[in-house]
């Protein structure tokens, strides 16, 4: 288990950074009308078909040279399923991959959410070339953060200049 | 604070060569597999970030990548830095992380305790 709900988006996000994704939306939302908390990834890398689907689920699997597990996924299933949520995962070649977890947010084995600012800092950040969408929703607010748009804003300036990284680590600050 | 702010960085950047261009002298690679988010280097990730805002270091540049192949060592993470060899650094977490950027990202001298042998 990870500890953090945050952790397990880091660690799909690495996965669609591995299938070279160049656009990647990751929506957390807490439902107002009921217990559950919905993570949505989605991706445009290359995807996969069916039979590497189920193959991804099986935590002896892994797509890494000399690695006897791939713990990721199956992980953030097992989270899921153990809170009385669900896990599916949708994908295509040449398209890119979609993957949505459910959680019972009653449940006493879900872990908190966690640190969704740092996060989206390192992402954002960490990883110029993509563009990320973020969606924070819970019954009070919702947060959204294109990173396609704070690039158009900057016009020319990277979006890991220091400057600019330390503006989005006070934007979410305020904001999320 | 609203994302329109962004365009004063752009505006003063029509007249700031250093904040059109980035030239990294260092690259930072902090690898980010499922044993390594495990172990903080999310966290180790972020200080790196976070280092690099406080101090305005505008050459140097922190990604991530994938598993790095040691899982007893990680958090591990790579400094490159042009026509010197590369240094790998292992188990770091925040704080270790901070006398990297100080030592040797800042003053050039790269922190042997922490750093594991060439593969």
């Amino acid at each position: 288990m990870m500890d953090e709900i945050a952790s397990h988006i880091m660690d799909i996000v690495a996965n669609s950074l591995t299938a070279q994704a160049k656009n990647i939306s990751v929506v957390i939302e807490k439902c107002v009308d009921g217990p559950l908390l919905i993570l949505d990834i989605k991706d445009d890398g290359v995807g996969m078909d069916n039979e590497m689907a189920m193959k991804v689920q099986d935590p002896f699997f892994s797509t890494k040279t000399g690695r006897k597990v791939g713990l990721g996924i199956p992980l953030l299933k097992g989270t899921a399923e153990t809170t009385g949520g669900a896990f599916s995962l949708v994908s295509e070649p040449g398209r890119g991959t979609q993957i949505r977890a459910t959680f019972n947010a009653g449940h006493p084995d879900l872990p908190p959410l966690g640190n969704l600012k740092d996060t989206i800092l390192v992402l954002a950040v960490g990883n110029p070339e993509v563009n990320f969408l973020f969606r924070y929703k819970n019954s009070v607010k919702e947060f959204i953060l294109d990173t396609a748009e704070v690039k158009d804003l900057l016009g020319g300036v990277p979006i890991n200049h220091p400057e600019v990284i330390s503006f989005l680590s006070k934007y979410l600050d305020e904001h999320l | 604070m609203n994302l329109e702010e962004l365009k004063k960085i752009r505006e003063r950047a029509q007249k700031d060569v250093e904040l059109r261009q980035k030239q990294a002298r260092i690259r930072v690679v902090v690898g980010m597999g499922t044993s390594g988010i495990a172990s903080g280097a999310r966290e180790v990730l972020k200080t790196f970030v976070e280092e690099i805002g406080r101090r305005n270091l505008t050459d140097v540049v922190v990604t991530q990548t994938g598993e790095k192949g040691l899982a007893s060592r990680e958090p591990m993470v790579e400094v490159f830095e042009e026509g010197k060899p590369v240094v790998i650094y292992g188990t770091m977490d925040p704080e270790k992380s901070k006398r990297v950027v100080v030592e040797h990202i800042v003053n050039g001298k790269p922190v042997s305790e922490y750093a594991i042998e060439a593969m």
